[in-house]
Parts: structure tokens; sequence; C-alpha cells
């Protein structure tokens, strides 16, 4: 389970893992809530890194998105440590944290104009644009995001975390609280993301949400790390499959987006759904 | 990363500027309170205060001005609290700025804030019979000490702002501040009171400043108070600002 001690060899910034944790500590007070992670995330993939409330999701995200620093052991993000060489991982990273980092009193497209103007592109003006249609944002690209349903407003949150085309992203619990529908939107958005060559790591309380996502998926229980690997692999982990026969009864769930899914008037707070086949699909698989 | 501090905070204070202009109530329920102490004490009380030969509105304006400040402060402390429960605040720090800007941009829409609630608590002064031959040196030397307190206060109001636990926290240490000019010289002159509260009023910021303000709109001499008035407006600007930039590396390190 543990990988070896070790430190690779520096390779390029281009090479080596995107994300690279090594024996990770941080105590609030008397509180140890990092006990020595380890950590490697490949470029490209979608990593989810699952855990109960307080297992320490949130306080490893912040050190490696430079909003706290560790008390010990070493982190790399983009070839870059996050301690020393925090301005490069800055330009690195976009962080979506657990609560939508939106500015309410900004319409949605002045949010996406703000953030490309912070990160000194050309035209933010037309990146906006270009984001709140991918985002199907258009139509409320106008409204203060303040008027937004939850769901749009992650939406927008993580729109403002891709401006720029940063190579790693980190996304805190980006479906907590949302109904449903939303957070299938949102699953949509962070597979677009992975298949553009984004680096996402993504800390969930929902298992599901990482066997949908992730490609490696590791489980953070008190400060440390104590499974690391794909979802065949952790299925391993237990005894072999019986086989039984069940009658499939359909979950709640699918009773949901039957009933409600795909009616189509959903806009009625100008979000246009361009998501619903996604759902049924999403929904249709199991 | 300093040579995007210009722009960075020019955006950042774009966007804070954006919270005054569309929620102008703030400004108004920021002149509201001066306003109404000022009516109040021209109207009812002023008649029965003996300011000598300078009318009772011209007497009281630079305390109301003062206040005026304290109040329009508390929403600067407000917007920053805001952004810290928000999640912008991490957004803003986790992405390749100028960390400071984000500051710099809320102590510079509170300067522009205030300046318009002052203008429209003079505007209001001016209705009520306010009166001042000042030349043009005069006021820019008011403007210039109301600018500095500004910034001053706006330096404290970011402690707050950055550390409040509730909104109710982060606007709160305003109230001893619109309290201090009714200890002083701003609304009654301190000959008239007992020995250890005229020794407070006499030698606490707002009475040099004040005097200060009322001597330049009233053509006095300003004599060596103006001294007094600019040593406590740096001083506490300059305290301010190091205890606010103190706290501020604790919450972003």
């Amino acid at each position: 389970m543990l990988t070896a001690m070790n430190i690779p060899p520096t390779n390029s910034q281009s090479q080596g893992p995107a994300i690279h944790v090594r024996g990770l500590e941080k105590s609030y007070k008397e509180l140890r809530v990092l006990r020595g992670v380890d950590l490697d995330v490949a470029r490209g993939s979608i990593f989810a890194l699952l855990g109960s409330n307080g297992a320490g999701k949130t306080t490893l995200v912040r050190i490696l998105s430079t909003l706290l620093k560790a008390d010990a052991g070493t982190a790399r993000v983009n070839g870059f440590d996050v301690a020393t060489q925090a301005a490069d991982v800055r330009e690195s990273i976009s962080l979506t944290g657990q609560f939508a980092a939106v500015d309410g009193i900004l319409s949605g497209r002045e949010n996406l104009v703000l953030v490309a103007r912070l990160r000194h592109l050309k035209d933010p003006g037309a990146i906006a644009d270009d984001l709140l249609r991918r985002f199907s944002l258009t139509e409320a690209g106008t409204r203060r995001a303040a008027t937004y349903s939850g769901g749009m407003r992650r939406r927008l949150d993580i729109a403002m975390s891709l401006i720029g085309n940063p190579p790693v992203i980190f996304l805190d619990e980006p479906t907590t609280g949302l109904d449903p529908e939303a957070r299938i939107e949102v699953w949509q958005a962070v597979k677009e993301l992975a298949e553009g060559g984004t680096t996402v790591l993504l800390t969930t309380q929902y298992l599901n949400e990482a066997e949908q996502l992730a490609d490696r998926i590791a489980i953070l229980h008190q400060g440390r790390i104590i499974v690391n690997g794909t979802l065949a692999e952790l299925k391993q982990l237990l005894p072999p499959a019986k086989v039984e026969y069940v009658e499939k009864q359909p979950s709640l769930e699918d009773v949901f987006f039957a009933v409600v899914g795909d009616t189509g008037d959903r806009d009625k707070d100008g979000d246009v759904d361009k998501g619903n086949q996604d759902r049924t699909t999403a929904s249709n698989r199991k | 990363m300093a040579t995007h501090f210009l722009g960075d905070t020019a955006v950042l204070t774009g966007r804070t500027m954006r919270h005054v202009t569309r929620s102008m109530d703030t400004i108004i329920t920021t002149a509201i309170t001066p306003i109404a102490i000022m009516l109040l004490f021209v109207y009812v009380f002023g008649g029965a205060i003996d300011t000598g030969t300078v009318s009772y509105v011209n007497y009281m304006l630079p305390g109301i001005l003062l206040i005026t400040i304290a109040s329009g402060i508390s929403y600067t402390a407000f917007r920053l609290f805001n952004d810290m429960q928000g999640g912008i605040f991490e957004r803003f720090q986790s992405m390749p700025i100028a960390r400071s800007g984000v500051l710099w941009a809320h102590v510079l829409t509170s300067l522009v804030a205030n300046v318009i609630s002052l203008v429209v608590v003079v505007l209001v002064a001016l209705l009520m019979g306010f009166r001042s031959g000042a030349g043009v040196l005069a006021w820019l030397a008011v403007a210039g000490i109301l600018v500095l307190l500004t910034m001053a206060l706006t330096w404290i109001a970011v402690i707050p702002g950055l550390t409040a636990k509730s909104v109710e926290g982060a606007s709160a240490f305003s109230y001893p501040l619109i309290f201090l000019p009714f200890i002083s010289s701003a609304f009654v002159p301190t000959g008239s009171m007992p020995g250890p509260v005229r020794a407070f009023a006499e030698h606490q910021p707002v009475t040099s400043i004040v005097n200060t303000i009322r001597d330049l709109l009233t053509q006095q001499q300003v004599g060596t108070g103006i001294w007094t008035a600019l040593a406590w407006c740096v001083g506490i600007l300059v305290v301010a600002y190091v205890f606010a930039t103190i706290t501020y590396r604790r919450k972003v390190s």
C-alpha cells in the first residue's frame, strides 16, 4: 500500500506526477489533522479523495493550493514545491472550495471577466462568453450570481476555475449540498475537464461520486491515506463477489429522474437545460 | 508578482466599487446617522449651546464629518467580512495575483465611498445654513485631513473585517468611534466640562482634528493644533496599518 519513500528523480515539470505528496503533517493545536500523507496524482487523471467529515480532506487541499502551510513533509504541484515556490504553484492551479466562491453581487459574466483579468488574459469578454456557453449559463449571464440556483452557482464556480487552463484543478466537495440533477451537471463538467487533459483532485464524501468519476481513489482516514488504488483494485480488497440473483429494483434516484428528468422544462429560472441527455445516460447506466 | 500589483489592485478595486454602487443604500445609511445627529443638534440642542460668534451649524460640522467617516468604515469591515466568509477571498489567495491587492482594493473603495458620503453630508449642511468663506487651500487642507483620517480608520476597520466571527462583530467596533466625538470639542466647547472629562476631551484625537478643520473652515489661525491633528492621523494610520498587515499575514499563511 505504501509507496517507496525515496524521492523519484526530479524530472522536468511536464513529466512526473501532477501532484506529489510525501509525509505531509498538519496539526491545529492539539488536533493532528494530517499524520503523514503520501500521495501521487498522475497527469490528466481524476483523483478522488474520499473521507468522512473532519478526515482532513479540506486541510490537504488548502495546503496544496498554498492557503495553508504544512507542519512537516513535502508537497509538489506541477513540479513546484508548495512551500518554497508558492507563486509558481498558484500559476498552475485553480481551487474550487467547499462553498461556491462566486461574487454574488456581480453577474455571472462579470465574475468570469474578473478572473480572466486577474489572470492577465487577452480578451476577457470573449473568454467569459465562451465559458457561459459551455456551462449553459448564457441566458443567466447578465443576472447577479446571488440569484442563481445552487447548481448554476457551482457551474459558474467551476467555470471560473477553468479560466487560463491551469493544468491542475482542486475541487473540494464540489457537489455537497446540490440536488441530484445539479450533481450530475457538475460530474459532466468534471469529466470534460479530464478529457481536456486537466488533472483533477476532487474530494468527496459521496462514494458513488468517486465511483462515477475517478481514475484512482484514495481514502483519507484519521489523517492518513489508508487505501489508494483504482476502483477495480479497491474492490479486490474485499472477498470475491458472490453471484446472487436479486430482482432489480429501481433506486430512488432512477425514480426521481424518471419522474422529473425528462420533462425538459426545468429552466424556470432561466437555466438552459442542455444536461438532459447526459442525465439520462448517467442514470441508465446502472 | 510585484509587477502586477497596480493592475490587480485596479481590477479588484473595480469589483469592490461595484459592491458600493450596486448598493447605494449603504452610502445613504452611512450619511443618515450623521445627518440625523446634525438635525438634532442644530435644531434642538444647538440653541442652548454657546459657541460664541460662530453659528452652531458651522461649529459642529467638523464633528459630524468625523462621525460620517466612523459610520462609513463599518461598511468596509462588513464588505471584507463577507469576502472572507464567502470563499471568494480564498479563490483570490489561491490565484497568481498580488495578494495584498485584495486588501488594498477594499481600502481604496472605502476611501471613495467615504468621500461620497462626506460630500452628501456637506451638501445637507449647506441646506441647513452652513457657510464657509475658506479659500481653495484651506478646503484642500480640510480634504487632506479627512482623507488621512479615513485611511487611518479604514485600516482599523480591516482588522475586525478579517477576524470577526459574525456580521455584528465586524461592524460593532465602529460604535465607540462614532461616540468619541461627543466627548470632545465637536458639539460643545470643552470649557463647560468638569475637570477629568475636560482633560480627556482635550487630549483625545477628535478635539485636535475637529478644532483644526473648524479653524480652517472659519478662516481662523490654525496654530500648532494642525500638527497635533496630523500627528494623531498619521500615528493611528501607521499603527492600524501595521496591525492590519500582521493580521492579514496570519490569515493568508
